[in-house]
């Protein structure tokens, strides 16, 4: 199948391919009916500097590889680093052996072969970026100190990093797919801490990009860090109240997540979900569409195929406020007598719609109420959709921001909340799978003094 | 449990499992470390680790999956005042360690060799057997374990939909040099069981769960105690199937023994590592002898305790784990050290130093934090309460170390009312401010407990097994957010 190739992982590629190959060739001869690899490997470098002084670099290179077997409809799995021709024998052997232990599933084994990617079209993921570590360490330089001098209440730092890497990923399975994709991650990040009476606040702000040419000036990311941590200074508690609740774009993404996780395959067919039984049926705003676009060039969720190969496709999630799918891979597509939609894995870059407000429209169609800065903990029911965290930001009045609030806590229950979207900005955060602008709920419950 | 075996040739075992096998000879150590020591370079380190993991997962009563992962490599690192210069490799061969070492060494600029101390055995304790735990079991038992327990918690309650059960061993051995001298080898065995259910009934659903390990084989896990799992994950999701909403606002809250000592852990663990009291951005920076709690308070990161999942014979950086005080009767005593904030702080470490594997640096980490029993029988707490919340078992809980805001989740909450629990509440949000919330606690229990050895703790994208603990505790005022309104 398709072999792009790539200058600096060019040696990877074939050896990688080599290895997929190998292992595909020794499950057949151990008896495996069926049988896929998934090797890799990364390279790239970190560099992180504090108070304008270099505080760590850090290099990096991984590798691995991992083999499923299928004895029939038992499945067994193995995973190594250690990529030697005896250690991969060793984890083909070690597969198959509990694959031998597995029970019968008949919903276990490859992707239908008809699912599998024909062609792998070219997504413009890979980007290496020529730097090395003294240049990284003057962007990183250069991004904190606008941090640093952005306010005189920015005392501290945790300081400003670049990264940058490239990895290359080849996956092969006995209906004898093989593909691969070189892919680069690259990114800008800088948190510092401001001190206001007493108090210290910190906050952060990070760009990530597939291509070095689209990342912001390392100054621009260091003064919205400096930004935002200087803006959380003097937070109060609030009253205990009921009020409208805008989430920012960067924090909204999290909200469109608990979708993801609550329609994935797994979850659906534990019933550990609260939205079991949701496929067609509205179940958010009807001002709410969201579409599944794997193939946007450059973008962070981009994929040609999912993890079993299976070709990515564009599609509508949500329409009008209506569930048009799931995210299945083959096995719970299976469990759910349903077809794989190429989402063994996750998402690719979810795109949620613009109702076509500014934030500053959505601040002003809010009039009274709170804007999230930050959220902490984990307090979300998958199976009933409760939903209750921690939470620190900005009180509204008369569609402005009047002061910081801290220590408190927003509740309500998923379904209702996803019901309850007043607005979509047009103000877009594309750092990562979901691509959302700022969303307006109607109302929740705020906990505070 | 504890097979003791002399550390000595423990070591000698691990050098020859470790080192011999990849081809390593003391000199190349010795060439590594001298790469490294250049210049302004305080002290470097070599880590080598050899693990293998394994999971079964039965779903749908059946195992549908048997995994198995090997993992190795070397992690070098070079420190020169607050400089780190970090290289890996994940093969064990003398080029890729030399490799390694001239990439971490690039952190200074180049200079005169520095000088390697001669190795000197560290001997940690000897918490726990070193033994390779995946064959404590054969591997039908296993099978046998995880079908046997899904057919007693079905048959346990009707409601009882879906069951998933998973068994998990790691057995890791590390070996770690350093040109200070330090030499040191662990052996670190580490199981798990996990179940979680899926009860029903009409149109509600809920989620229980439960588990526990430890660092022993797999013979932990009787009938008896993997029955005991599964009547607990199937006894917090019926409770569940009540539950109503929580109320919101800040109100008196009690706190249950053991895992909810995840309070300390966020409000206070964190806050008291050393790397961020170095850079000035904990909420606890500068505060040794100050008064952080109430004097009803003593907490301890203890990394010393028998076969628990936080605990270490020696760190990460070869520093034997110790019993540390972080708080004495409510005054703050001190932080948790690894080698190089202890010594840019004037400090020695006090063996927190730890890592996720060869390929991450290591930081001050937690081990087991616990807080020690007081003086009031755990009804004679409830009973104090007019009208409150007392909360039985947490999923997890974050912090923001600068601010000293913390959350965590409750899972089993009910309410108290005139002294008495009252109706389960469902899942709410607790959040609080660290350095003053021990000030609040008002009663501690005489029941103090141990989690069940579940604890996984998250830090700059690192994870290491962790364990918490606490008594019963009282504390008057701490916010919780749930839907049900302000009473
Ligand atoms: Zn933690």
């Amino acid at each position: 199948m398709s072999t792009r190739t790539a200058l600096s992982l060019e040696n990877g590629v074939v050896s990688l391919q080599e290895k997929v190959n190998d292992a595909l060739r020794l499950a057949r001869q151990l008896g495996a009916s069926q049988a896929e690899a998934n090797a890799s490997f990364g390279t790239g470098f970190s560099v992180n500097v504090r108070l304008r002084e270099v505080e760590t670099l850090r290099h990096q290179r991984d590798q691995g590889l991992g083999v499923t077997v299928w004895l029939g409809h038992r499945k067994g799995s193995a995973s190594t680093s250690d990529l030697r021709p005896e250690a991969i024998e060793e984890s083909v052997r070690k597969a198959c052996a509990l694959a031998r232990y597995g029970a019968e599933d008949p919903a276990s084994g490859l992707a239908d072969a008809d699912k599998l990617a024909k062609s792998i079209p070219e997504l413009s993921l890979y980007h290496p970026w020529a730097i090395d570590p003294a240049a990284a360490i003057e962007l990183a330089t250069t991004c904190e100190a606008a941090a640093l001098d952005f306010d005189p209440r920015v005392t501290n730092s945790e300081g400003a990093s670049v990264s940058t890497s490239e990895s290359l990923r080849v996956y092969g399975n006995s209906h004898g797919f093989l593909g691969s994709y070189p892919e680069s991650d690259h990114s800008i990040s800088c948190s510092v801490v401001a001190a206001q009476d007493g108090a210290m606040e910190t906050d952060y702000e990070y760009a990530v990009a597939r291509d070095a040419a689209d990342l912001p000036g390392p100054a621009e990311v260091g003064a919205e860090a400096g930004r935002r941590t200087v803006a959380r200074l003097g937070g109060t508690k609030l009253e205990t109240c009921n009020a409208p609740v805008l989430f920012p774009a960067r924090v909204a993404r999290g909200l469109i997540g608990h979708l993801l996780s609550a329609i994935s395959g797994g979850a659906l067919y534990r019933k550990s979900s609260f939205l079991v039984d949701t496929l067609g049926k509205p179940v958010f705003a009807s001002r709410v569409t969201i579409d599944e676009k794997p193939h946007l060039l450059k973008a962070l969720a981009s994929a040609p195929f999912d993890d079993e190969g299976v070709a990515t496709t564009e599609r509508r999630l949500v329409d009008a406020g209506v569930l048009g799918g799931y995210l299945l891979g083959s096995y719970y597509a299976r469990k759910l007598g349903m077809q794989s939609t190429g989402n063994s894995g996750g998402a690719h870059n979810l795109v949620v719609h613009s109702t076509g407000e500014t934030f500053a429209d959505l601040l002003r169609t809010m009039d009274r109420g709170l804007v999230i800065a930050d959220l902490m903990g984990s307090g979300v029911n998958p199976v009933t959709g409760d939903y209750s965290r921690g939470a620190s930001g900005f009180w509204v009045e008369n569609g402005q921001i009047q002061y910081p609030v801290t220590e408190i806590t927003i509740a309500g229950n998923l379904k209702d909340m996803f019901q309850g979207i007043l607005g979509i900005g047009s103000d877009v955060d594309r750092r990562g799978a979901v691509l959302t602008g700022s969303i307006l709920l109607e109302q929740m419950t705020i906990g505070g003094s | 449990m504890n097979a003791v075996v002399a550390p000595e040739s423990s070591l000698a075992r691990v050098r020859s499992q470790v080192l011999d096998a990849a081809g390593i000879a003391d000199h190349d150590l010795e060439r590594a470390l001298g790469a490294l020591m250049r210049g302004t370079v305080d002290n470097a380190d070599l880590y080598f680790q050899v693990s293998r993991q394994e999971s079964w997962t039965l779903e749908d009563g059946i195992v549908k999956e048997g995994a198995h992962s090997i993992e190795q490599g070397v992690g070098v690192r070079a420190m020169s005042g607050e400089k780190t210069g970090f290289a890996y490799s994940d093969e064990l061969v003398v080029p890729a360690l030399l490799q390694a070492s001239a990439a971490a060494s690039a952190i200074v600029r180049q200079g005169q060799q520095g000088r390697v101390q001669a190795w000197q055995p560290r001997s940690g304790h000897r918490l726990y057997a070193p033994i390779d735990p995946l064959p404590t079991l054969t591997d039908d038992d296993k099978v046998a374990l995880l079908q046997r327990i899904d057919s007693e918690v079905r048959a346990l309650d009707p409601r009882v939909k879906q069951v998933v059960a998973s068994l998990a061993a790691a057995h890791e051995v590390i070996l770690v040099c350093a040109s200070d001298g330090a030499m040191a080898a662990d052996v670190r065995p580490l199981v798990r069981f996990n179940i979680s259910v899926i009860v029903e009934q009409g149109d509600k659903r809920e989620q229980g769960y439960a588990g526990g390990g430890g660092r022993f084989g797999y013979e932990y896990f009787t009938p008896e105690q993997v029955l005991e799992y599964g009547r607990e994950a199937v006894r917090q999701a019926v409770v569940n199937l009540d539950a109503v909403p929580a109320p919101s606002g800040e109100m008196v809250v009690v706190l249950g023994p053991g895992w909810p000592g995840v309070l300390l852990h966020e409000a206070i663990g964190h806050g008291l590592e050393g790397d961020f009291n170095r850079k000035g951005t904990s909420a606890f920076t500068g505060r040794v002898g100050e008064r952080v709690a109430s004097d009803l308070c003593t907490v301890v990161d203890d990394g010393t305790l028998p076969n628990r999942r936080g605990s270490l014979n020696v760190d990460d950086e070869g520093t034997p784990t110790r019993n540390t005080v972080l708080i004495e009767n409510g005054i703050l005593r001190g932080y948790l050290q690894d080698k190089m904030n202890a010594r840019l702080m004037g400090t020695e470490s006090t063996g927190n130093g730890r890592r996720q594997s060869f390929a991450h640096t290591p930081m001050p980490r937690m081990t087991n934090t616990y807080m020690l029993a007081g003086p009031h029988h755990p009804d004679e707490i409830i009973a104090s309460v007019k009208k409150g919340v007392y909360a039985r078992n947490f999923g997890g809980g974050q912090v923001d170390i600068t601010s000293g805001k913390f959350v965590f989740s409750a899972t089993e909450a009910y309410r108290i009312e005139n002294g008495k629990l009252g109706a389960p509440i469902r899942d709410a949000t607790l959040v609080g401010d660290g350095p003053t919330v021990l000030n609040r606690v008002s009663m501690v229990g005489n029941d103090l407990a141990l989690d069940t050895g579940i604890g996984v703790c998250g830090k700059e994208g690192q994870s290491v097994p962790v364990g918490v603990g606490q008594p019963t505790l009282r504390i008057d005022g701490l916010t919780i957010g749930g839907t049900g309104g302000d009473e």
